[in-house]
């Protein structure tokens, strides 16, 4: 497949689950099985073409956009459909379609409450594509249905199968996201009258960077209460905790996979290098919202008694070092953030697989109620969790570890003269983060502590539990692997983004 | 003087329709009369495709009075396309209830006689009498239940809020012509740009004519009578007054402000700009409260002529507002199309669940999605729509309007836009709250099977496709609404 011609490719990727959404909601009901199995082979199917249009895309020319379509959308308003795929959304892309395999591959097993393996897998494909649009769209007003179009699946998922709270969290989630991303169509919009009212291209409008630094103050304002409701940014992370809780499994996988990285490549590919001005001038607050997310996320992941609760409030932790790495405002710490994303997302994508096959066993995810041994009780399980566990606090040698590592590396010597001015901030920014990692060590091994560690109590000890099942192994095994393959050889990721960071960084200037 | 037969088309073919429907409904007994719905249905078709044919032409006759155009036209398929949309979901509903079938589809049909009039009128008197060709028969129609004790107040509470402020906008409208010599909207404005400053007695004439169209399009504080005329009318007249009949006050309040009144737009944009806000804001809030569903979505109209408000906040006078007032229309225009699609759609489903259990409560939607998963699919793709979600036709309502607005920006377009979008997630908590109950809570013991009958699920079956083609390819409306410019022709 030749990536300066084959466009079909991408398309036919992208509207694969769509198309896939749609075949399976014609089909009864009552073939159940019939449903799931379907649904593993169209998102098997597209990903066999990701992985080949990942193994064909032309690495020696990484920065630039490939596979690219480029159609009259909406002529009113000169809106494109834009397709492209370069350095910076190959990662994503990628992880979108293998999650989204490996979560078909769970559902043949595991469905929580009420069933329905026809309108779950099918919302799930809707989601798929939402997703995946969001990673490739290069015009404004595309991106931003990519990017609404991941609502609506949501909020079913965790309104239908969600836990006891699911009414409120699914409200939640739909409403917070919902203002957000209003007030960034109102600043693509602003953007685009800025810039002449010609395109909503990505790319031409960061090569213009319009208007001065009043404007791109506001405009960066509006885009910056979209992307960090997404992210989430601390303090606008409230949905998260209550969202991932009451998630089914598939959802939490998905929502802490690729949904959260929305927000941080949003600001990558759309807020930097349109808006350099307004940028730098949000950078410092950025880097402190990001330091005071780290540390909050960690307080709260000490205080949880809920393991699912937990690792959801980890990801506001997480998520706080891939913005300091924006915040960093240079090539090594967009390069730390975005690799951040692809180690979270496959991290804490498992950890969630972990949760709630937790849940499965025990019915419970209170730390106190299975109250330890788990190592003894199902082994194989606990030795999972350890070896995630230890990846997600940072250990050197697994995937955590290069994103955390590098984002503070990078935030030492910010770009753009942020160094000039805000020196001091920064160390303590990074002196600051380094306690969030001791802190994140901390609740991780507690936990570890608490659950794996001693003897299963006397309410679980003669409780036939069963340990890792052969459904369970197919859909993590690609997790494992890649958590400690992206640990020993960072360059995987790091050597493809490198030219389109490279290519980034031009637009702003540094 | 020659009147050109062409132009006026439409409006004759409808006459003849409402005519025939009298006279059919006479000669037919019993189960025979509904035949009259497709009949009137025939008749509408046949206006139709006399309106295709006006597409890119420029007439008038009568004078200056009567103008054909594109902006016209586009107007006129909507009304076409609305009456086509409630015939298919009032069949069944008025061939069971056995109300007065003639009478119904007679008046239906001419109130749309009036709409259709509407886009092309370029003359006060003409206006008035298009307005009262629309409000006349919809008083009877909302009091078409007789023997029901709610119908009759709706019928009273929509007639005396309704003949006060038609008799506000005559009183306005005669001052105007007091003080302009004319009634020809385009002379009116002449008259008042030559005359230079103008005297607080025009500008209170101005209001005055606002204010009768502000009835028309339920703004707050003139909305009192929706809420209780809608829950009260049957259902489908209830879908017209909330679409078709609003939309025809958007058409003469555009003629008036954007034509007549635009010399003076300094004075009248900032008013329509904040009873914008008062209205949408006011319209979700208690639409937050409501438990019947039929109030909720008359609530929810309110709040929609409040986002269709915000673009006459946005205009201007003079050759540099051209640009931003041609923006303005045309964010209405799409936003009305738009609007059509899902509400009529939103009223058929209610329709739907209405027919032979008579429910209308919103907790009678429990578990909708296991009784008829069609009806639930479809409602929430029309109340997702109604929030403005993508894929659908409503988020690029909202798009248009956000886009008028920022054409030139001003602080108050911006004030505007943070209302829009602390409205928009209100709206978004109510829609949501019904969506919920469809899919996820479940159905009551004993709830009775629902029968929405063939025809009904097409018509909704159709809606909720187009909510959707739209919502993926808008193109396909904004290029008709944007070579629809209502200031070209004026």
């Amino acid at each position: 497949m030749d990536p300066n011609t084959a466009s079909w490719a991408l398309v036919v990727a992208l509207f694969m689950p769509l198309a896939g959404a749609a075949v399976l909601s014609v089909m009864p009901s009552a073939m159940d099985q019939v449903i799931r199995r379907t649904a593993v082979v169209i998102t098997g199917i597209a990903f066999a073409l990701v992985a080949w249009l990942t193994a064909s895309f032309d690495y020696t020319r990484s920065g630039e956009l490939q596979f690219t379509s480029d159609a009259m959308w909406i002529p009113a308003i000169n809106a494109r459909f834009e397709l492209g795929i370069d350095g910076i959304s190959l990662p994503l892309f990628f992880l979108t379609y293998l999650l989204t395999f490996l979560c078909a591959i769970y559902t043949t097993k595991h469905l929580p409450e009420p069933g329905k393996p026809k309108a779950f897998l099918a919302l799930m494909m809707l989601l798929q594509t939402g997703m995946a649009g969001t990673f490739v769209a290069f015009d404004l007003v595309l991106f931003f249905v990519f990017w609404e179009l991941v609502l609506v699946p949501m909020f079913f998922m965790i309104g239908m199968w969600g836990g006891p709270r699911r009414d409120y969290a699914s409200v939640k989630f739909f409403l917070y996201t919902l203002f957000g991303s209003i007030f960034m169509l109102v600043a693509f919009l602003a953007i685009y009258f800025q810039a002449g009212a010609t395109t909503w291209s990505i790319q031409e409008l960061s090569a213009m960077a319009p208007g001065g630094l009043t404007f791109q103050t506001w405009a960066f304002l509006g885009i910056f209460l979209g992307f960090a409701i997404k992210v989430p940014m601390w303090p606008f992370h409230t949905w998260l905790p209550d969202a991932h809780t009451e998630a089914p499994t598939v959802g939490s996988v998905l929502l802490a996979g690729v949904l959260l990285k929305m927000g941080t490549y949003g600001f990558i590919r759309i807020a930097l290098p349109i808006l350099p001005d307004g940028a730098v001038r949000f950078a410092p607050l950025i880097g402190v919202l990001a330091v005071i997310g780290i540390i909050y996320g960690s307080l709260c992941c000490l205080a949880q008694t809920d393991v699912k609760r937990l690792i959801a409030f980890s990801s506001v932790g997480h998520m706080g070092f891939v913005m300091l790495g924006i915040a960093a405002m240079n090539e090594a710490g967009i390069q730390a953030a975005l690799f951040g994303n692809i180690a979270h997302g496959v991290i804490t994508g498992m950890l969630f697989f972990l949760a709630g096959s937790l849940h499965e066993r025990y019915h419970t995810r209170e730390i106190a109620v299975i109250g330890g041994g788990m190592l003894k009780k199902i082994p194989r399980y606990g030795v999972l969790l350890t070896f995630v566990a230890v990846a997600s606090l940072g250990l050197p040698g697994l995937a955590g570890f290069w994103g955390e590592f590098t984002a503070m590396w990078a935030a030492i010597s910010p770009g753009m003269g942020l160094a000039d001015s805000y020196s001091g901030l920064y160390l303590a920014l990074v002196i600051f983060a380094a306690i969030g990692t001791v802190l994140t060590a901390g609740y991780f091994l507690w936990l570890l502590q608490r659950v794996n560690l001693g003897n299963p109590s006397e309410r679980w000890a003669a409780e036939p539990l069963d340990d890792v099942m052969r459904i369970e192994w197919v859909s993590w095994t690609p997790l494992l692997v890649l958590i400690l393959a992206l640990g020993i050889f960072p360059v995987l990721v790091f050597g493809v983004q490198d030219a389109a960071v490279t290519n980034l960084m031009s637009y702003l200037g540094g | 003087m020659t009147i050109d037969f062409v132009a006026i088309a439409p409006e004759i073919a409808l006459a003849i329709t409402a005519l025939v429907v009298l006279a059919v409904d006479l000669m037919l007994r019993d189960n025979a009369k509904q035949i009259v719905n497709p009949v009137a249905a025939l008749g509408t078709l046949i206006a139709i495709g006399f309106t295709v044919n006006l597409w890119g032409q420029q007439r008038t006759t009568f004078g200056t009075s009567f103008v054909i155009d594109n902006y016209a036209v586009v107007f006129k398929l909507l009304f076409l396309g609305s009456l086509l949309a409630i015939l298919g979901i009032s069949w069944r509903f008025f061939a069971e209830g056995r109300y007065f079938q003639g009478e119904y589809y007679f008046l239906l049909v001419t109130a749309f006689i009036g709409m259709s009039i509407m886009p092309s009128a370029r003359d006060l008197i003409l206006l008035f009498v298009a307005i009262e060709t629309v409000s006349i028969p919809a008083f009877i129609m909302a009091g078409l239940r007789k023997r029901d004790l709610y119908s009759s107040e709706a019928a009273l509470k929509f007639f005396i809020i309704g003949v006060l402020s038609v008799a506000l906008m005559l009183f306005g409208m005669s001052m105007v012509y007091g003080l302009t010599g004319t009634t020809d909207l385009v002379n009116i404005a002449e008259s008042i740009r030559v005359a230079g400053e103008a005297s607080p007695l025009l500008l209170g004439s101005v209001m005055l004519v606002i204010v009768g169209f502000g009835f028309k399009i339920s703004a707050v504080p003139f909305h009192f009578w929706a809420p209780d005329t809608y829950a009260g009318s049957p259902m489908p007249v209830a879908a017209m007054l909330a679409v078709a009949s609003k939309a025809a006050g958007f058409a003469g309040l555009i003629a008036v402000t954007f034509i007549a009144f635009e010399p003076v737009a300094h004075v009248w944009a900032p008013i329509m700009g904040v009873l914008a806000i008062v209205t949408m804001t006011l319209g979700n809030l208690v639409a937050l409260q409501q438990r019947d569903l039929i109030r909720l979505l008359a609530y929810s109209s309110v709040a929609q002529a409040g986002y269709m408000m915000i673009p006459f906040g946005l205009a201007r006078s003079g050759l540099e507002g051209a640009v931003v007032n041609d923006a303005a229309v045309q964010a209405i225009l799409f936003y009305l199309i738009a609007y059509a699609v899902m509400n009529i759609g939103a009223f058929g489903v209610a329709i739907a669940i209405n027919r032979r259990t008579g429910l209308r409560s919103i907790s009678d939607y429990a578990g909708l999605s296991g009784r008829s998963p069609l009806m639930a699919m479809a409602m929430t793709v029309f109340l997702l729509s109604l929030g403005g979600a993508p894929p659908t036709v409503g988020l690029w309502a909202k798009f248009a309007i956000v886009q008028a607005a920022l054409t030139d920006v001003t602080p108050f377009a911006i004030v505007l836009m943070v209302f829009l979008t602390i409205n928009s997630v209100i709206a978004f908590f109510y829609y949501l709250k019904v969506v919920k109950i469809m899919w996820m809570d479940p159905a009551r013991d004993g709830a009775p099977a629902l029968q929405p009958g063939f025809n009904l699920s097409i018509f909704v079956g159709l809606l909720m496709a187009g909510t959707v083609v739209l919502g993926v390819l808008p193109g396909l409306l904004s290029s008709a609404t944007s070579l629809a410019s209502v200031l070209t022709s004026g």
